[in-house]
């Protein structure tokens, strides 16, 4: 059963002055939904398409199923592809689209029908069979394309952005189909996308990508909760930045003081007094009060803009230092408040993630590119 | 007309008023250009001297003389003469443009596909064969496979005489730059996503090609059959100099024309070599879509054997090595005396124009000059054809009509297309010869600019227009500031191709005029033997021209350089 093992694979473009992947060691385990995740040009496409075989590293070894296959090409390597165009075969119908694998494996007449049927039944297109490419919505198309992918045979799944060209409502329903239809039929699947909502909803795990490096493998909850560099806790989920410096370092964690000499307490201990930081926080984790409030671990600021998003009011506070964050809370959870309002904005210590103050500078870590 | 008077009046007064400066006369064309009336009547003159001199005198030409066809059906012996040359003309046609495309659609591959660096230089030598002028791909043809001094001379007779093979082996040669070039440019535009998927889904890479690439490009596979057909059914001049006593269609017509045969046996073979020639076209413009390439087999353990990279070096190395010796190596061969020719007296000869070469020289003055006459007047001319099939400027159905009737000279054999012509100008007895010659070759060399034109600006997106348009350019000054700066390659490359194909020309000339040569009917003539020239003159003769082809070549080379290549 498939697993991938991909160590110290970079590649090369343009003469070596393009680095699209740089030596990236990844473990896939059997079964896995694995996404890669991460902004246009961070290689996550061209890691896909090594593990395909369409293209070979420069550097490193693939292995699938610990067997080595940096030489062997795509067509034997029992992969399943779903490309972002699903590249149908414009000159076939849907029926010989999705027979095409069997075919081409001389599995027979009766084995291919069988399975040609079976894949189309399993994404409810079985009455489309005559039609062509053409005459397909984009979501039909891209289930021609997943069954089509699947009915080689094949045990592991490779998509690369599969749900880039839909609608938004197909990109939802057709995301929780593709997984359920893995997981049904027990394969592993990796998984292209540069939404992070998408990879999180249907991810076992999720490596983030940047500039051809991994910054980080872990399941969409460890991603979320515990980001551990600046740019996942901005492209995972979203977060306010605090520029600021490490005041002191005690037992119960340290104090860091933000522009303005205002001073809140984190629990993280892990950067040394002086230290130059930045400390990030989810703005549904941020608590407002309305008022001017004495809290501990508490700012005081005032409402400049107020949006309603249907699911949560997202509120932009600016505070006495003038640094302004974004807090959200939920719709019905109580009471919205107005612009202009003076508010307290809380900062829970266990919630805030503290980070080194990047060499680079904030803007340039943030950047996707 | 009263659209007209206005700036008419305008001009009037501006002319009195003003120099007639630059900007004044392209003020005054623009503001007439945005008169509809001003409009129409540029593009009616262009499509009035279309039909008035391409497309009707040779219609009316046979028509006129459909009786005399009578003529050849009483004479049994002549009548199977012409037919045997028909079915010549298109048995060779079919033949050797589907062996073309078996022979060069590997080589293409190679080209597109591979990663040489040698692949370029590969390139540019294909196409040789299609930019030598035809009389020197037949004299070097003549000279390799049977005149003693070609590959003759190791087997001590004529390897292959003057006849049907010889001329199979010359259409070959000509047309198989045309698959290639075609198919290159096929291959590259294509998008290779399909034949990823096809690989992830197990097939190997023959199997890929064969079931999915293939078909995708079917399109290009039969368009340039369809231009390799037609330049088999059309070439003359090299031909008659392989035929021997062997006839094709445009051989039979020009010894009639020598044998004063009388017009009925030219008549009948123009008219049938159109009509069939037509009806072929259109066949197989409908049915090629339809065309249905096995794709349902699939024999994988073969395949797989065969796209192994052994078999695919075995499979590059034939190719390569069929086309340099039954294409390129026969091709060049004409160097041979041309150079002997140089560092032996000829070449002091030839420039002092003694004997045959002051003739020469005329004929190659009188090739140019047509030349360079038929090139302005297409471009006059076709310019506003091909804005106006571009931009569909007459209504949809009445453009496409006139899409469809440009490329009836194209597909007409050339010799037919001048014999047709001559029957019609006869009727008027004071055309000179020289303007014949000139009506002759506009008709041939026109659909050439229109086509390279009409695409060129159908690939300019109307947003630009637009854009143009709502800043407030009238349509003359968005046809000077927009379409031609963006179409100037194409503009050029199509006068170049006009030239070139002009000068070539020699199944026309001959059929329109009987006193006046070209230098292509020239050189025919000398290595025929009807004007007596040594092997040295003949070498020398063709050496220059195709130097000058070259010349002008290396000119449309450099204008059009980083457009398309991109290997």
């Amino acid at each position: 059963m498939p697993e991938v093992r991909v160590e110290n694979v970079s590649k090369k473009f343009g003469n070596g002055k393009i680095v699209a992947v740089d030596n990236v060691s990844l473990h896939i385990k059997n079964k896995e939904y694995f996404s890669l995740l991460g902004p246009s040009g961070c290689g996550k496409t061209t890691l896909l398409r090594l593990i395909a075989g369409l293209i070979k590293p420069d550097e490193g070894n693939i292995y699938i199923d610990e067997k080595l296959v940096n030489d062997v090409p795509p067509e034997d390597r029992g992969i399943g592809f779903v490309f972002q165009t699903y590249a149908l075969f414009p000159h076939m119908d849907v029926w010989d689209n999705v027979t095409y694998g069997p075919r081409v494996k001389a599995w027979g007449t009766e084995q291919s029908n069988k399975i040609g049927r079976e894949m189309l039944e399993m994404v409810r297109l079985y009455e489309r069979l005559k039609a062509f490419p053409q005459e397909l919505s984009g979501g039909m198309m891209q289930r021609v394309a997943v069954a089509r992918a699947l009915s080689a045979g094949a045990k592991l799944l490779l998509l690369d952005e599969p749900l880039g060209a839909l609608d938004a409502k197909i990109r939802l329903e057709l995301r929780y189909e593709i997984r359920r239809l893995v997981k049904d039929l027990e394969l592993t699947a990796i998984h292209v996308t540069h939404d992070q909502g998408e990879a999180m909803a249907i991810s076992d795990r999720i490596a983030v990508m940047r500039k051809g490096k991994i910054l980080q493998v872990g399941t969409p909850q460890e991603l979320y909760m515990n980001p551990r560099e600046i740019f996942v806790a901005n492209f995972v989920g979203e977060s306010n930045f605090l520029e600021g410096y490490v005041e002191s370092v005690g037992d119960k964690g340290s104090v860091v003081e933000l522009r303005g000499k205002l001073r809140v307490r984190v629990l993280d201990k892990s950067k040394g007094s002086g230290e130059r930081v930045v400390l990030a926080i989810r703005p549904e984790a941020l608590e407002l009060e309305k008022g001017h409030k004495k809290i501990e671990n508490a700012l005081l600021g005032r409402i400049e803009r107020v949006r309603f998003e249907g699911t949560m009011i997202r509120y932009e506070v600016r505070l006495e230092n003038e640094d302004s964050v974004v807090v959200t809370r939920p719709t019905l959870a109580g009471e919205w408040l107005n612009v202009d309002e003076k508010v307290t904005v809380s900062f829970p210590p266990d919630k805030t993630f503290v980070f080194m103050y990047p060499s680079r500078g904030l803007r340039e870590e943030l950047l996707a590119e | 007309m009263e659209g007209l008077i206005g700036p008419l009046r305008d001009c009037r007064v501006n002319l009195g008023r003003m120099n007639l400066s630059r900007s004044g006369l392209l003020k005054f064309l623009d503001g007439i250009s945005s008169k509809p009336t001003a409009r129409y009547l540029t593009y009616s003159i262009s499509v009035v001297f279309f039909f008035a001199l391409i497309l009707i005198p040779p219609i009316l030409g046979i028509l006129l003389k459909w009786d005399q066809m009578g003529q050849i059906f009483n004479d049994p012996s002549l009548e199977s003469r012409a037919l045997a040359a028909i079915y010549a003309s298109f048995g060779i046609a079919l033949f050797v443009s589907l062996v073309d495309v078996v022979a060069g659609l590997p080589l293409a591959w190679f080209i597109a596909r591979g990663r040489s660096r040698w692949l370029t230089a590969l390139d540019t030598l294909v196409d040789i064969p299609f930019i030598l002028p035809t009389v020197a791909l037949g004299y070097s043809l003549l000279l390799f496979w049977s005149q003693p001094g070609g590959i003759s001379s190791l087997f001590g007779w004529s390897l292959v005489s003057p006849g049907w093979l010889l001329i199979i082996l010359l259409h070959f040669v000509f047309s198989y730059p045309i698959i290639v070039r075609v198919m290159v440019g096929a291959l590259l535009d294509y998008q290779i996503v399909f034949e990823e998927a096809s690989r992830t889904l197990g097939a190997p890479p023959l199997t890929a090609d064969r079931t999915v690439t293939l078909s995708i490009l079917k399109p290009s596979l039969v368009s340039s059959f369809i231009l390799a057909f037609a330049r088999s059914i059309s070439e003359t001049g090299a031909t008659l100099m392989v035929a021997g006593t062997f006839e094709n269609g445009p051989v039979f017509i020009s010894n009639a024309r020598a044998e004063n045969l009388g017009d009925g046996p030219l008549v009948f073979v123009s008219f049938v070599l159109i009509a069939v020639s037509f009806m072929i076209f259109a066949v197989i413009t409908a049915l090629g879509p339809r065309l249905k390439l096995p794709t349902k087999r699939v024999w994988p353990s073969i395949e797989r054997r065969l796209s192994g990279f052994n078999v695919a070096i075995s499979r590059n190395t034939l190719t390569i090595v069929i086309f340099a010796l039954v294409v390129l190596l026969p091709t060049l061969f004409v160097a041979f005396p041309a150079f002997y020719a140089v560092f032996s007296g000829t070449l002091l000869q030839a420039f002092s124009g003694t004997g045959i070469w002051q003739v020469y020289w005329h004929s190659l003055l009188l090739s140019y000059f047509v030349a360079a006459i038929v090139t302005l007047f297409n471009t006059l001319v076709g310019l506003p054809m091909a804005v106006l099939i571009a931009r569909r400027r007459a209504g949809a159905l009445p453009s496409t009509v006139l899409d469809v009737l440009v490329n009836v000279p194209l597909i007409v054999p050339s010799i037919a297309l001048g014999a047709s012509m001559s029957f019609f100008w006869s009727n008027f007895a004071f055309v000179p010869e020289i303007v014949l010659l000139v009506f002759a070759h506009i008709s041939i060399t026109f659909p050439y600019f229109v086509r390279a034109m009409a695409s060129a600006i159908q690939r300019i997106s109307m947003d630009l227009e637009e854009a143009s348009r709502i800043l407030g350019a009238r349509p003359f000054t968005l046809f000077r500031t927009i379409i031609l700066p963006l179409t100037k390659y194409s503009l050029f490359a199509g006068a170049l191709l006009v030239f070139t194909r002009s000068v070539d020309e020699t199944g026309a000339t001959l059929a329109v005029v009987t006193t006046l040569k070209t230098a292509p009917v020239l050189l025919v003539a000398w290595v025929k033997g009807t004007v007596p020239a040594t092997a040295l003159d003949k070498g020398l003769g063709i050496g220059f021209l195709v130097v000058l082809s070259f010349v002008v070549l290396l000119v449309l080379r450099l204008a059009v350089r980083g457009k398309e290549r991109r290997l």
